[in-house]
């Protein structure tokens, strides 16, 4: 008799079956995972969950010029969408809001993405040791130590009529009449996100970049490719879903920014953000509630879109 | 196959990084159709002399010659040389078949052409039905199988390996040992396959160059490396010798040569203390330590050891027959 069989014979001899005896797994009790998660738990639900739920269900209040009341009416939303459906050839205002959106959501997605690729390729593939890939890495997020509303006011005195840009370009001769176009234009506002947001496509394709082993570069190299087709065949179906993530953010904050479209259109440029905004000001709540969650169906429809096309769970 | 095999020839090639000399005037002539091994421990040069065959590193100074053509201005496709890399380097996101085609690919040849060509080599390795799978879904053997395809797709004068084997578990690493030295053998053209197990030279190789501090040491057959080591660092690094050191100069005595006996008289100079044995299954290893200092190692027939075992502490006399005895040029 080996000696389990002789633990297994005693335990039953004391009444103890070994089938229900409880092994112990980990040192950790088991509540402590749950008390790790739990404080950002609560703060996603107290204020992330809670005032999703609050909008949606306000978004189907009833309200007049003088109070909101507690109801379950779809007149908001059909508010959102007076007259898109009406068969007239002009767009209504929710329509051609978004479509003003959507062409800075193209604009600046595709200038983020030239921009972000060439300086994450660069980072990672030209600059060999790695403290000097963190220190221009760092260099790239300067313009991060300041704030949003800071680094759009400081183009002002840049663009503006009488800014630098201007003055140097009559100074000489190449206009006769400072560009007016510059500020206050949908120029300055895709300028002005192209500055903001193109960090967030460096880093995760930044990311990518770095987990490419390099001898596959070498492999292709070997293998008679030349550096663009290394780049078509091998790196950038490799960085794909850096591309993915990146993409992700830039649309997501484009498409519900109001600020920079506000300050860098001159607040002549609409903007689903603004409307809400607008709205608020003059406490239509639940008709902003309504415009809120539709702008929120967008973005998940487009982030749900963008998933599709690459399988995002190889790269987590 | 249409393999064309080519003779390779280093003239005195270096490479420098700066001041530091990782390869210094290494000269060499592999033959075509050889299967050579350059051997040697990490940091010897052997990697940069690969590479320097390959085309990723540039040559410091000297010549790289494959057939009649100086190559060392020729990127590595133009070399008719191809590469098998030490973790394989498959695409991670092609599959087995496109992997192979890859190449071909770069090279412009249309589709079905160069899938029915990769489909050749996947049937002359033995992986026709891994084709449509990614990399990621094969084992150690079998990715190092579809690397080899993928290097003699373009029907390379020269196949370069570096450390092929050193990313397979022990068992694995014979087996494919066995099958890489199969392929030479079959096609007929020229492997260098850089290596620091001497085991695997030994098994492989026609031609070993054993490689120290950017230099050769020696070039020669396996036995005649093993037998005949013309210094202290070949001895050593190739293993299974003494170094003895006897009226100013150094001899190698290979250390299944030594025999041991009870000492004639205590405190002779042949006489020398054993410091540890190890049995080893058919040998028995025993370390010792003569009275000169100089550390022995003698590795006897199991049986032999135990018609007279001995013991850590224990007293005896080595000799060896004048004959086994190697003189050391270094």
């Amino acid at each position: 008799m080996d000696a389990s069989t002789r633990v297994g014979a005693s335990n039953a001899e004391k009444g103890i079956s070994s089938g229900a005896r409880k092994r112990r797994t980990s040192w950790t009790p088991a509540w402590v995972p749950y008390a790790q998660a739990a404080p950002l738990a609560l703060v996603f639900f107290l204020f992330f969950i809670l005032p999703l739920v609050a909008t949606f269900v306000v978004s189907f209040w009833n309200y007049t010029e003088y109070s909101i009341e507690p109801a379950f009416v779809l007149s908001n939303y059909q508010d959102v969408f007076y007259g898109c459906f009406s068969g007239s050839p002009a767009l209504c205002t929710t329509f051609a809001t978004y479509l003003s959106t959507l062409k800075f959501v193209a604009i600046v997605w595709v200038a983020t993405l030239l921009i972000g690729f060439t300086v994450a390729y660069f980072l990672a593939f030209h600059i060999r040791t790695l403290p000097m890939q963190i220190a221009l890495f760092m260099v790239c997020t300067i313009p991060f130590w300041t704030s949003n509303v800071i680094r759009m006011i400081s183009w002002i005195p840049l663009l503006g009529r009488n800014g630098l840009v201007n003055e140097m370009l009559t100074s000489i001769g190449l206009v006769d009449a400072p560009i007016e176009w510059l500020l206050y234009s949908d120029f300055a506002v895709a300028l002005a996100l192209v500055h903001l947001y193109t960090l967030f496509m460096v880093v995760p394709i930044f990311n990518s970049m770095m987990r490419i082993d390099r001898s596959l570069i070498e492999a292709a190299y070997d293998a008679g490719a030349s550096g663009w087709q290394t780049l078509t065949n091998v790196i950038i179906p490799l960085v794909k879903p850096g591309i993915l993530i990146g993409s992700i953010f830039v649309v997501t904050i484009v498409t519900g920014d109001y600020l920079t479209i506000g300050i860098m259109g001159g607040q002549q440029i609409a903007s689903v953000g603004k409307t809400i905004q607008t709205q608020i000001n003059f406490l239509q709540f639940p008709i902003a509630a309504a415009n809120a969650i539709v702008l929120l169906a967008v973005v998940l429809l487009t982030i749900w879109g963008m998933l599709r096309l690459v399988d995002i769970r190889k790269e987590l | 196959m249409p393999n064309q095999a080519a003779d390779l020839e280093l003239a005195a090639v270096t490479k420098a990084y700066g001041e530091t000399v990782a390869v210094d005037a290494v000269s060499l002539k592999i033959p075509a159709g050889t299967y050579c091994c350059l051997l040697g421990p990490s940091g010897c040069g052997k990697s940069s002399t690969l590479r320097m065959i390959a085309g990723h590193e540039f040559i410091s100074d000297g010549d790289v010659m494959i057939g009649d053509t100086v190559v060392n201005d020729l990127p590595p496709a133009k070399r008719g040389t191809a590469m098998m890399f030490q973790n394989y380097a498959l695409f991670p996101h092609l599959s087995v078949r496109e992997n192979v085609a890859f190449s071909l690919k770069m090279a412009g040849v249309g589709k079905t052409e160069r899938l029915r060509r990769a489909d050749e080599l996947l049937d002359l390795v033995d992986m026709t039905k891994y084709g449509g799978r990614l990399p990621s879904q094969l084992s150690g053997g079998q990715q190092q199988r579809v690397a080899l395809a993928r290097a003699l797709v373009t029907n390379p004068t020269v196949l370069l390996l570096d450390e092929p084997l050193s990313a397979l578990d022990p068992f694995l690493r014979i087996r494919m040992r066995a099958e890489l030295k199969r392929y030479q053998r079959e096609f007929g053209i020229s492997f260098i396959h850089v290596t620091h197990s001497q085991e695997e030279a030994m098994a492989l190789a026609d031609m070993v160059v054993v490689m120290n501090d950017g230099r050769i040491e020696q070039v020669g057959s396996p036995r005649e490396v093993f037998n005949a080591p013309k210094t202290t660092f070949v001895a050593k690094f190739m293993g299974g010798h003494n170094v003895v050191p006897e009226g100013g100069r150094k001899y190698a005595v290979r250390a299944d040569r030594l025999k041991l006996a009870a000492p004639a008289s205590a405190g002779a100079a042949d006489t020398a203390t054993v410091t540890d044995v190890e049995y080893q299954g058919m040998t028995v290893h025993v370390a010792m330590t003569r009275r000169d200092g100089t550390e022995l190692l003698a590795t006897l027939p199991e049986s032999e050891f135990d018609r007279a075992p001995v013991k850590v502490g224990d007293e005896v006399h080595v000799a060896w027959q004048p004959s086994d005895r190697h003189e050391l040029a270094a």
